[in-house]
C-alpha cells in the first residue's frame, strides 16, 4: 500500500467541521427533548390511556419500528409535499427524529411503567388521586429511573442514526464529511476524522445523560 | 491421617478477613455439623473446601492430596468431595436424569449406559427413581435438592459439603432431604454440613463444629457441645435459638 | 412521458427487495460468526482478548452506520481495488452487527445464574465443560427472542447501504421515485415492504420472549 495518511491538511476545514459538529448537536437536543416527551405520552396512552387511543399509538409505534429512520426521513421530506406539507430540511429532519425516537422511547417506557408494582395504584388511589394523578406523582419518575439506561442507549442511537439526515442536504457532520472529500479528495481522512468526532459526541451525550439521571432521580437530602 | 486436613486457612475479601485461621481434622466416616451466627464464615469454610474461593494462606488437602488453584488438582479434589447447595442449583434444561448423567459424562467420560444406569441408582437411592425424566421445574424444592444429592453422588465423592441444604425448603419438605442425609451417614459417607437443624445434628453427628467471627470458637461431640456450652459466645448463640 | 402504473413501481421494488434480503442474510451470519468469535474473547480469561472485544464494541456502537459504510468503501479503496459497493456494504454491516450481537449474547450469557457455573464446577467441571454443557445451552435459550429482535435492525441498517450505491430496497425507491414524481407513492410502499419484512421479526420475537418469561415464572 503506498497510500500515505495526512491529516494536517484537513486544518483547513475545520471552520466546516465545526458547524456540522454544532448542527448535529442541536438536532439530537430538539430529538431527544420532543422525542421523549412524545414517548412519555405515547407510553400513558398504552400503559394506561383511553380505548380508542391505543390503537392508533400501536400503529404508529409498529410502523415506525418496523421501517428504516432513511426511508422515514424521505417519506417526510419527498412524500409529505404531495399532500401540501411542505418544510424545509431542518425541520423535516427534526420532526423524523422526534417521531422516530418517540416510538422506540414509547415501548421502552411502557416497559418501566409495567414494571410498577400493583400497590402503588392502588396506594394512590387509596389517597383519592385520579388515574392521571397517580401517573403523574408517583409513577412516572421511578418508571423512567428503571429504564434510564435503556433510554440513554437509544438516545445515543438516534444521534448515530442523524448522520443519514446529510442525505436531505441538511448540514450536519456528515454533511461536512462529504463535502471536505468532494473538495479535497482524500476521503478516508476526512471520514476517519468525522467519525471520530461522533465517537466523541457518543461518549459525551452518555455522560451527559448519566448526569441527568443522576440530578433526575437524586433523593432529596435528609434534613 | 484424616480424611480432610484443614490448617490455619485465612481467607479474605477486600481488607475483610472473613476465615482467620481456620484448624480442622475430619476422620472418614465422620458427620460435623458447622453452626454459628449468619456471616461467621460457615459458606466462606465450605466453599474453599471446594475450591469455589481460593484461600490466601493455609493449607487444604484431602485423603492426602493439596488444594491447589489449577485445574487439574482442582478437578481431582472435586472428584473427591461434592458439594450440595442452598438454592440446589439442578440445571434447569435438564432432566433429573440428565441433571445426574452429565458430569459422569463429561468430566469422567462414563459411557452413556452405564453412566444412565448409575444415574437410576442414584435417583432410586433418593427415592425418586420415579423422576427420571422430570425437569427441575416439574419438581418440589424438596425433590429438587434430593436430585442434586443423586447428581453429587454418582460422582462417588468420598465426602460431601452441605450447606444450609433445607434452609431454601418449605418446613413440610424438610423431613424428605433430612432422611436422605442421614441414610447416607448411616452408610459411613463423610458429611461436613451447615445447618440449622440442631435436633438433627443432635441425633447424627459426630461431632459440632461452632464458628463465630471466623474461628473455629468451640469443638466437640454434640452432647457436650449442646448440653454444656464452654463459652458466653455459643451459650447466647443456643439460648437465641 | 411514460405512464408508470401502481404495479410496474411495486414490480420494480420488489424485485430489489431481493438484494435488500440477501445483504441482509449475510450481515446476520457474517455478524453471527464474528460476533461469537468477539463474545468468546470477552467471556474468556485472556486480559487482551476481553479488552480488545470491549473496545471493538466501544467503537462500532459509538460511531453512525453511515461512517463504517464510508470507511469500508473508501478504506477498502486505499488498496487500490476498485471496490464494489456491495462489498464494502457486506463488511461494514457484519463488523457492525457483530458489535451488537456481542453485547446481546454476553448479557445472556451473564443472566445464567451464578449458581449454575458453581454446580458445574463442583462436580468436576472444567471451565470449557462448564461454559458448553451447563452455561450456553441456557444462554442460547435466552438469546433467542433478543437475537431474532436485532435482526430487524440489520433489516433496516442495509437501507443505508442504497448511500454509498449499493442498489436495493431504499436506492430502488429514489431511482423510481426519480422517474415517476410520485415520492409519496414511492416512499410508501418501500416503507410498507420494509414493514413486510420486519414486523414479522419483531412479533415473533415478542412472542418468545413472553413464552420465555412465563416458563421462567413457573420455577
Ligand atoms: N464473594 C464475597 N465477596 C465479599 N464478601 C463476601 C463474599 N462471600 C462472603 N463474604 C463475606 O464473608 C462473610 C462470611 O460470609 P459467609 O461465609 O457466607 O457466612 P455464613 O455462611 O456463615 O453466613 C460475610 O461478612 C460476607 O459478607
Ligand atoms: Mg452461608
Amino acid at each position: 500500500m503506498s497510500y500515505h495518511f495526512n491529516f494536517g491538511w484537513l486544518l483547513v476545514y475545520y471552520p466546516e467541521l465545526l458547524k456540522g459538529t454544532w448542527v448535529t448537536i442541536q438536532l439530537i437536543l430538539i430529538g431527544a427533548v420532543f422525542g421523549v416527551s412524545l414517548g412519555v405520552f405515547c407510553a400513558w396512552v398504552r400503559a394506561l390511556g383511553p380505548a380508542w387511543l391505543k390503537p392508533i399509538v400501536s400503529v404508529y409505534v409498529e410502523l415506525i419500528r418496523n421501517t428504516p429512520f432513511l426511508i422515514q426521513l424521505f417519506f417526510i421530506f419527498f412524500g409529505l409535499p404531495s399532500l401540501g406539507l411542505q418544510m424545509g430540511e431542518t425541520s423535516a429532519a427534526n420532526l423524523a427524529m422526534i417521531i422516530n425516537l418517540g416510538a422506540y422511547s414509547c415501548e421502552i417506557i411502557r416497559a418501566g411503567i409495567e414494571a410498577t408494582p400493583r400497590g402503588q395504584f392502588e396506594a394512590g388511589a387509596s389517597l383519592a388521586m385520579t388515574r392521571f394523578e397517580t401517573f403523574r406523582y408517583v409513577v412516572l419518575l421511578p418508571a423512567l429511573k428503571r429504564i434510564w439506561p435503556a433510554l440513554s442507549s437509544q438516545i445515543v442511537i438516534v444521534m448515530l442514526g442523524s448522520s443519514v439526515v446529510s442525505q436531505i442536504a441538511v448540514e450536519d457532520l456528515t454533511f461536512a464529511a462529504n463535502f471536505i472529500q468532494s473538495r479535497s479528495f482524500r476521503a478516508f481522512e476526512a471520514y476517519f476524522v468525522s467519525t471520530f468526532i461522533y465517537l466523541t459526541l457518543a461518549i459525551l451525550l452518555r455522560l451527559l445523560l448519566k448526569f441527568i439521571g443522576g440530578r433526575l432521580f437524586q433523593r432529596k437530602a435528609a434534613r | 491421617m484424616s480424611l480432610i486436613e484443614i490448617t490455619e486457612v485465612r481467607k479474605s475479601f477486600g481488607p475483610n478477613e472473613v476465615l482467620k485461621g481456620i484448624n480442622l481434622d475430619i476422620e472418614p466416616g465422620e458427620v460435623i455439623a458447622i453452626i454459628g451466627k449468619s456471616g461467621s464464615g460457615k459458606s466462606t469454610l465450605l466453599r474453599c473446601i471446594n475450591g469455589l474461593e481460593s484461600i490466601n494462606s493455609g493449607s487444604i488437602s484431602v485423603a492426602g492430596a493439596q488444594l491447589l488453584p489449577d485445574e487439574l488438582h482442582l478437578k481431582a479434589l472435586r472428584l473427591k468431595v461434592g458439594m450440595i447447595f442452598q438454592q440446589f442449583n439442578l440445571f434447569p434444561h435438564l432432566t433429573a436424569g440428565g441433571n445426574v448423567i452429565l458430569s459422569q459424562a463429561v468430566v469422567k467420560k462414563t459411557p452413556k449406559p452405564e453412566a444412565e444406569a448409575i444415574a437410576r441408582q442414584m435417583l432410586d437411592r433418593v427415592g425418586l427413581a420415579a423422576k427420571f425424566d422430570a425437569y427441575p421445574d416439574e419438581l418440589s424444592g424438596g425433590q429438587q435438592q434430593r436430585v442434586a444429592i443423586a447428581r453429587a453422588l454418582a460422582m462417588r465423592p468420598i465426602a460431601l459439603l452441605c450447606d444450609e441444604i433445607t434452609s431454601a425448603l418449605d418446613p413440610e419438605l424438610v423431613g424428605e432431604v433430612l432422611a436422605v442425609v442421614r441414610s447416607l451417614a448411616a452408610e459411613g459417607m463423610t458429611l461436613l454440613m451447615v445447618t440449622h437443624e440442631m435436633k438433627f445434628a443432635r441425633d447424627v453427628c459426630s461431632r459440632v463444629v461452632f464458628m463465630h467471627h471466623g474461628k473455629v470458637h468451640e469443638i466437640g461431640r454434640p452432647e457436650a457441645v449442646f448440653a454444656n456450652p464452654q463459652t458466653p459466645e455459643l451459650k447466647q448463640f443456643l439460648g437465641m435459638l | 412521458m411514460t405512464q408508470f402504473t401502481l404495479w410496474d413501481i411495486f414490480r420494480n421494488l420488489l424485485l430489489a427487495t431481493r438484494w435488500t434480503i440477501l445483504l441482509s442474510l449475510v450481515s446476520f451470519l457474517g455478524g453471527g460468526i464474528l460476533g461469537l468469535i468477539l463474545l468468546f474473547m470477552r467471556i474468556g480469561h485472556n486480559r487482551a482478548a476481553q479488552f480488545f472485544s470491549k473496545i471493538y464494541v466501544e467503537i462500532f456502537q459509538g460511531t453512525p452506520l453511515l461512517m463504517q459504510l464510508f470507511l469500508a468503501f473508501f478504506g477498502l479503496g486505499l488498496f487500490g481495488i476498485n471496490v464494489p459497493a456491495w462489498l464494502a456494504a457486506g463488511v461494514a454491516l457484519i463488523a457492525w452487527t457483530a458489535a451488537f450481537l456481542v453485547e446481546i449474547w454476553r448479557g445472556c450469557v451473564e443472566s445464567v445464574a451464578s449458581g449454575q457455573w458453581e454446580a458445574a464446577a463442583s462436580l468436576g467441571m472444567g471451565y470449557l465443560q462448564q461454559m458448553r454443557y451447563v452455561i450456553l445451552p441456557q444462554a442460547l435459550k435466552i438469546a433467542v427472542a433478543p437475537t431474532v429482535g436485532f435482526s430487524v435492525q440489520v433489516i433496516k441498517g442495509t437501507a443505508l447501504t442504497s448511500i454509498i450505491g449499493f442498489v436495493e430496497l431504499s436506492k430502488a425507491g429514489s431511482v423510481v421515485t426519480n422517474a415517476t414524481f410520485q415520492p409519496f407513492t414511492v416512499y410508501g410502499l418501500v416503507a410498507l415492504l420494509y414493514f413486510a419484512l420486519c414486523w414479522p421479526l419483531s412479533k415473533s420475537s415478542q412472542i418468545l420472549e413472553r413464552k420465555l418469561n412465563v416458563a421462567h415464572r413457573n420455577h
